[in-house]
């Protein structure tokens, strides 16, 4: 069985990010760039399965500019088989993302398509759901356990209040939750072997427009600051005052 | 302009109303569950008995949704699954987790863990939504103007074999009044139950949690509070044994009155809480809930 793993160039999750003065973009204070921690998830999630003996080959896909080939090398350290980076200068939004994903994985014929539930910086939650959408495919969100059988994927995910079970058909989309694993750390030796698997750049010779774009940037409000209590009967008497209790 | 709000069962139907007052009227396809008030022009009964895995009833939802140039849900994990489906099938535009309307393609949501809000503008339409509740107005909403029912088919391509859902009474985290969670120190899934829990119960209270207590075991995923979790506007806020990452507050700063119970008095929690307290949080809980009593 083949899976793909799209993955996203992320800036680091615990950088502070905040609009630039004129409001037009974003500044993460030279802060390093990550793969998706969602997306690392489903690339070791993928390299399980293919060491556990059930999936045969690995793929990684990243849809963006050039820069993406670090995050790529570092999915071929964790252990995908050869990576491909779909690439474009041009600003993409989720359904344009999903299309153009939705191309590579058609001609790819995978039995599985794992991703991230969500892109730490846009917080948007979409693109697996288009893609899977886009194939007509079965689709599994937020995934915390997994199990690709022969003949079906078994899929426990998390729901707004608590867990369930599903079964696909292949082929199918799985999107995975943070407790799904624990991606492994990758030691000096490991990244080095990635540089000589393959790495394939395709430039994209069009990308469909964005259905949607950012106008502007704005600091979310800073709450008001608060203070410290020195005592319990301080703290019960300062939540009654508030009229909240 | 035309907007469907999609509802998945009964208890979402008092939310929809402030967030469909910013375009005017709306029409309401009720998954499961009875009608009730929802100030809809006409509200679409589906009356299934559960909601279906999204890749079942994406098809069937998406061809009501194509009526209509706009289509929202309340935001949580069921409606991002089913949403962005929907979006996915009717090639449309999508904004996720919506907190303020400006036009009919102009929108403001939260990005990056919530440190930035985004003006964001829909290019084109149809346009496919999740929104936030708590960033619009809490009107109670009238009676339908019409109620009709409607047939969403489910394919049953994807089988649910099984649910497990959180045990016994307490209110559901998105809409609770009052929530009390616990983070990392509280040792294990009964010392949670029993500290973060039993205060609960004592006031009403839901119950949240930081994703180091889920990860380490000691509360269930579908506590989570933040970036990633659930996200929380209730009138009284308490946090315990919790340090303040910008990923649990991006799930808490809608909470009227934030209150930080932390043995450190250099956590970064004490900086956006209303109200902060140096202590053991075993110490001060109890005795808080004595004060409170
Ligand atoms: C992609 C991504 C998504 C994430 N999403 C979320 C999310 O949705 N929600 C979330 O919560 N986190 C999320 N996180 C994790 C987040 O970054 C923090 O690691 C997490 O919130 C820390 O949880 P905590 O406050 O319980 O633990 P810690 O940071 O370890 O804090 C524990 C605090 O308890 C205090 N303490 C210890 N003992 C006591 C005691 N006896 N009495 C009182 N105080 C005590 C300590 O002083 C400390 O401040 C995410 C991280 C990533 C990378």
């Amino acid at each position: 069985m083949k899976a793909i793993v799209p993955i996203k160039r992320v800036v680091d999750p615990y950088a502070k990010v905040k609009p630039t003065a004129d409001g037009a973009g974003l500044d993460s204070g030279g802060a390093k760039f990550e793969i998706n921690p969602f997306d690392e998830i489903a690339v070791e999630e993928a390299v399980r399965q293919k060491e556990a003996g059930r999936f045969t080959e690995v793929v990684v896909v990243s849809v963006g500019k050039g820069e993406c080939e670090e995050q790529l090398r570092k999915a071929l350290a964790i252990g995908a088989d050869r990576a491909v980076l779909l690439e474009t200068q041009e600003p993409l939004d989720s359904p344009a993302v999903a299309k153009v994903l939705s191309e590579f994985v058609a001609a790819e014929a995978p039995h599985v398509v794992l991703m991230g539930k969500q892109a730490t910086d846009d917080d948007n939650n979409q693109a697996g759901q288009m893609l899977a959408a886009i194939l007509d495919w079965p689709q599994a969100t937020f995934a915390a356990k997994t199990d690709f059988a022969a003949d079906k994927a078994t899929v426990v995910r998390e729901t707004d209040s608590g867990e369930e079970t599903l079964e696909l058909p292949y082929p199918c989309l799985v999107t995975t939750d943070l407790r799904l694993n624990e991606p492994r750390y990758i030691a000096l030796p490991g990244i080095i072997k990635a540089r000589s698997k393959p790495l394939e750049k395709r430039p994209l010779a069009s990308v469909p427009a964005p259905k949607s774009s950012v106008v502007s940037f704005a600091p979310a409000p800073a709450r008001p600051p608060g203070r410290k209590v020195g005592s319990v009967a301080e703290l019960a008497q300062a939540i009654k005052d508030r009229g909240v209790f | 302009m035309s907007l469907l709000v999609i509802c998945f069962d009964p208890s979402e139907l008092s939310q929809v109303a402030g967030f469909g007052a910013s375009f005017g009227t709306y029409d309401v396809l009720l998954l499961t569950g009875e009608a009730g008030n929802a100030g809809a022009s006409k509200i679409h009964v589906a009356n299934l008995v559960e909601v279906p895995p999204a890749d079942n009833i994406g098809k069937s939802v998406a061809s009501v949704a194509a009526n209509y140039t706009h289509v929202a849900a309340v935001s949580s994990m069921r409606a991002k699954d089913l949403m962005a489906r929907v979006a996915g099938i009717n090639q449309s535009a999508m904004i996720t987790d919506v907190v303020k309307v400006f036009s009919e393609t102009e929108f403001e949501r939260p990005m990056v863990a919530g440190s930035v809000l985004a003006r964001v503008k829909a290019e084109s339409t149809p346009i496919v939504m999740t929104f936030r509740p708590a960033g619009f107005d809490k009107t109670v909403p009238g009676p339908n103007g019409s109620v009709e029912s409607i047939s969403i088919s489910d394919t049953g391509r994807v089988k649910r074999v099984s649910t497990s859902a959180r045990q016994g009474g307490r209110p559901d985290l998105s809409q609770a009044k009052f929530v009390v969670s616990g983070g990392r120190p509280l040792k294990d899934a009964a010392t949670f139950e029993q500290v973060i829990g039993g205060f609960a119960d004592k006031f009403g209270a839901a119950v949240g949690a930081t994703r180091a207590a889920v990860d380490s075991g000691i509360a269930p995923n579908d506590l989570q509070v933040g970036q990633t979790g659930k996200v929380v506007a209730p009138d009284l806020y308490i946090a315990a044994g919790i340090s303040g990452s910008t990923q649990h507050m991006a799930g808490i700063k809608d909470s009227k009155l934030i209150v930080a119970i932390n043995k450190d008095g250099d956590a970064p929690i004490f900086d956006q809480a209303d109200l902060g307290i140096v202590g053991d949080l075993y110490e001060v809980l109890p005795e808080l809930e004595k004060a409170l009593s």
